[in-house]
């Protein structure tokens, strides 16, 4: 009974995630396909070019001009594992992304590990002492308000380690509602009851503080892998790292549809699946304590 | 009559350091308004016109930022480009938190397959990296877009994609004024939905509205420049705080003055972070 409960879970999760990803799909392939300047080629503001070469370059994209007809086809071909081919690159796509895609995940891990470890230091410190809490502050503020882009190039600019760099656009966004989760859980009566008992610190942190705060925390660290894609668009981008953001660039850049539908369909599928399983971690730990 | 359906309390924050936060917060964003506007008094801060003879010129008394590759007055240019940030993003804001406001209304207060349905366009939205999309999106302008088209279209393109998380929280909001004493009191009393909407549960979304107004505008003011640094804002010779970025983009070249955009953005983000109030409901 419990079983056919779970697979019943598992079954719509899966069901969902894969509406998303199908629906992110479309929802790029029409943005790209209804944008006005879609037909547009660079190439054909060549002057040298006859009304037949011209004819040519257009009918090249004809094939993409019906979007449900070139989504369906597109769809059917990636689950057959063809994901076709880079119009401006000229590259099958699923190579192109399988070499970028380690790149950009060293890249979001280290800022995930980095934020997360800055962050939670610093809450933690926040929360005890109210200097810290003022200096992370202003330091969030700081960060905020700088563009992400401007934070890379200085980074870059000062010879600074480019793979910090987001963890440091990732901070602040984590530090304020952490500090806020973490006062909030230190301020519970059995928490306030523990330390008049003289519990120790680190007992209460770990016996306490963080059983409270982990479906906060779990949530929180899927938002926070979308988050750091963001971040990798501009960093890859600006400091020259070929990984998945920088290719994002590129495709956009490049007018690449079928580049671009591929790396939307990723992207939310990555994100979803992030979702996903700190959804699933949350309930699963709500399902044990209870 | 309105004031009857309203929910007690004072304003959405309070405490002596909000009040000084948000004062600290006016003053230097009306000095910023009130300096970029200045621009406009004087013919002299001309964001187009080019000095032949003062091409790459240091700061001066005649050009206080130095002027650019072609001679254009870097001060004159960023004025310009602040009032033009700062205008359109205030609208793109106001346009997405109508659209915010619509579909998490009808969400929060109508329910069913209705809020299903827009629940899971949020989820999709919000799903989905922002710059990712916008970079798919303005990137797909025609080569030969004026630079006013590409910078209406670029924040148009923020208001169309930034509705999805202010409708969540308005839909959050109207949800919980929908089962309210005064929403029940509105209904005996014959209102229809539409009126209970209008002038039980709107008025008493303002904070709400309001924060999220003041929290967007930073948002977009931000992705703008990230998208100008990007080569994907206005086009030239039209100034935005974005597209004055673009001059960073070798920074080994940079001089001091090049980060004077950095920090007008730097420094109006603080003054909207500074009077975005906590938005909290007060049931």
């Amino acid at each position: 009974m419990q079983m056919s409960l779970w697979l019943t879970r598992i079954a719509r999760r899966l069901a969902a995630l894969l509406a998303t990803v199908i629906l992110g799909g479309i929802l790029t392939a029409v943005l790209v396909r209804s944008s006005p300047g879609f037909d547009t080629d660079e190439r054909l503001l060549d002057p040298r070019l006859d009304r037949q070469s011209r004819a040519a370059i257009q009918a090249e994209h004809a094939a993409d001009h019906d979007v449900v007809r070139f989504y369906a086809r597109y769809v059917g071909n990636m689950f057959r594992g063809d994901w076709g081919v880079s119009s401006s690159l000229k590259v099958p796509i699923r190579g192109l992304i399988g070499s970028r895609l380690p790149l950009t995940a060293e890249l979001m891990a280290f800022g995930l590990a980095g934020a997360w470890g800055l962050a939670t230091l610093l809450a933690l410190a926040a929360v005890r002492y109210s200097w810290w809490s003022h200096m992370g502050s202003l330091l969030s503020i700081v960060v905020l308000s700088v563009p992400s882009a401007a934070l890379a190039v200085l980074i870059f600019a000062s010879r600074g380690p480019v793979r910090a760099i987001i963890a440091l656009i990732l901070f602040p966004r984590l530090f304020d509602y952490l500090r806020n989760l973490l006062a909030d859980a230190y301020s519970r009566p059995h928490i306030i009851t523990a330390r008049a008992k003289g519990v120790g610190p680190f007992r209460i942190l770990i016996g306490h503080v963080l059983p409270v705060c982990a479906p906060q925390f779990l949530a929180l660290a899927g938002v926070s892998a979308s988050m750091a894609f963001g971040a990798a668009i501009p960093v890859e981008t600006l400091c020259d790292l070929p990984g998945v953001g920088q290719l994002a660039w590129k495709a956009a850049m490049a007018r690449d549809l079928p580049l671009l539908v591929s790396l939307t369909m990723l992207i939310t599928l990555l994100t979803q699946a992030c979702n996903a399983v700190s959804d699933w971690a949350v309930v699963r730990r709500a399902g044990a304590r209870s | 009559m309105q004031r009857r359906f309203r929910l007690g309390g004072g304003p959405a924050c309070g405490g002596a350091i909000v009040k000084i936060r948000r004062m600290a917060g006016t003053v230097l964003l009306a000095v910023l308004v009130a300096v970029s506007f200045s621009g406009a008094l004087f013919p002299r801060f001309s964001y187009a016109v080019q000095n032949r003879e003062f091409t790459d010129a240091a700061p001066s008394l005649r050009f206080p930022l130095g002027t650019d590759d072609l001679g254009r007055d870097r001060f004159a240019r960023l004025l310009y480009a602040s009032r033009v940030s700062l205008l359109l993003a205030s609208a793109a804001s106001l346009a997405a938190l109508l659209v915010a406001a619509l579909l998490g209304g009808i969400a929060g207060y109508w329910g069913g397959w209705c809020d299903r349905c827009l629940t899971r366009a949020i989820d999709l939205m919000l799903s989905l990296p922002w710059l990712f999309l916008l970079l798919a999106a303005r990137a797909l302008l025609p080569l030969n877009a004026s630079p006013l088209t590409s910078l209406v279209v670029t924040y148009a393109l923020l208001a169309l994609l930034g509705w999805a998380s202010p409708a969540r929280v308005v839909r959050a909001g109207v949800r919980s004024f929908r089962d309210s004493e005064f929403v029940l009191q509105a209904r005996s009393e014959g209102l229809g939905e539409f009126r209970i909407l209008w002038r039980a549960v709107l008025p008493n979304l303002r904070p709400i509205l309001l924060a999220q107004f003041w929290t967007s505008i930073p948002v977009f003011i931000l992705t703008e420049a990230n998208l100008g640094f990007l080569g994907l804002s206005a086009g030239e010779p039209f100034p935005t705080w974005g597209s004055l970025l673009r001059d960073l983009q070798s920074p080994l070249l940079v001089r001091p003055e090049g980060f004077a955009p950095v920090a007008a953005i730097a420094l109006s983000v603080c003054c909207f972070r500074l009077l975005s109030p906590k938005g909290r409901l007060q049931a």
